[in-house]
């Protein structure tokens, strides 16, 4: 689980643009729904949470169950008004914290 | 004797397939929670058909991952847009999919998931705007290969 989130955003963008952000973080998404060899059910282990800030305030978030795919791929909008710095988190069943940011600039 | 042995066979044969689809297909038959959840979410009001549009793939070949799109009609200005979506499926084991959040800054009432989905079933989303109206809409999604268990 030590890789790194895909971000995808451009690096600039028009006063009032709005723009697409694409992620994608490696997460099994264990739905708890499988058993292993042994017929135990493997425990649910999955992001259950995940939020994009932008200059501290709140622009998508997404509250995710178990059917959602391994490897939870979310694309949504930004309206940027601002340069400044996103900031996005994934948040896991066991309490860690995946974190990235993204700055952006305006185009002159 | 001879047909029990056959069943027999057969079960020992197809035993691990057996055993990741029955429980799904139980648990499948009565519905899930995806009413409760719908009910939860409305507070019991009726939602509005329109303003959505879902974007899925009529048939899908394995269920483990099916592209979702979503696309809500709104300005998503300060004072009007979009403030939740929810999505449940009624065919998996839970109901629940996953609720997105917008905000005005979103821009956009747009965006996209993937998600697991057991066998061929209803995809609902529940829209909620900021005035507190409601939107609903549905598509079934045939599954080929089942997205839980295996």
């Amino acid at each position: 689980m030590a890789d790194r989130p895909r971000i995808k955003l451009p690096k600039e963008a028009k006063q009032g643009e709005i723009i697409q952000i694409k992620t994608l973080v490696s997460h099994l998404m264990e739905s708890g729904q499988r058993k292993d060899a042994q017929g135990k059910t493997i425990p649910r282990k999955i992001i259950n949470k995940f939020t994009c800030e932008f200059n501290g305030k709140a622009v998508f978030a997404c509250a995710l169950e178990p059917a959602i795919s391994a490897n939870p791929y979310i694309q949504f909008d930004a309206r940027v008004d601002e340069a400044g710095t996103f900031k996005f988190a994934w948040t896991d069943d066991d309490g860690t914290v995946i974190t990235a940011e993204e700055k952006i600039t305006l185009k002159a | 004797m001879g047909a029990i042995n056959r069943r027999q066979a057969f079960l020992l044969g197809g035993g691990l397939v057996a055993l990741t689809l029955m429980p799904m297909t139980a648990d499948a038959e009565p519905s899930n929670d995806a009413a409760e959840l719908i009910k939860k979410f409305t507070g019991g009001k009726e939602a509005a058909s329109g303003k959505i549009s879902l974007d899925l793939p009529e048939i899908a070949e394995n269920g483990n991952t099916v592209p979702l799109s979503l696309t809500v009609d709104s300005p998503m200005t300060a004072d009007n847009y979009v403030k939740e979506v929810l999505f449940v499926a009624d065919g998996n084991p839970n109901g629940g999919v996953a609720t997105l959040m917008f905000s005005p800054l979103s821009g956009k009432a747009e965006a996209s998931i993937r998600i697991r989905l057991a066998q061929t079933q209803n995809v609902i989303a529940v829209a909620k705007m900021s005035d507190g109206s409601l939107f609903t809409e549905r598509k079934t999604v045939k599954v080929t290969i089942g997205g839980c268990g295996g």
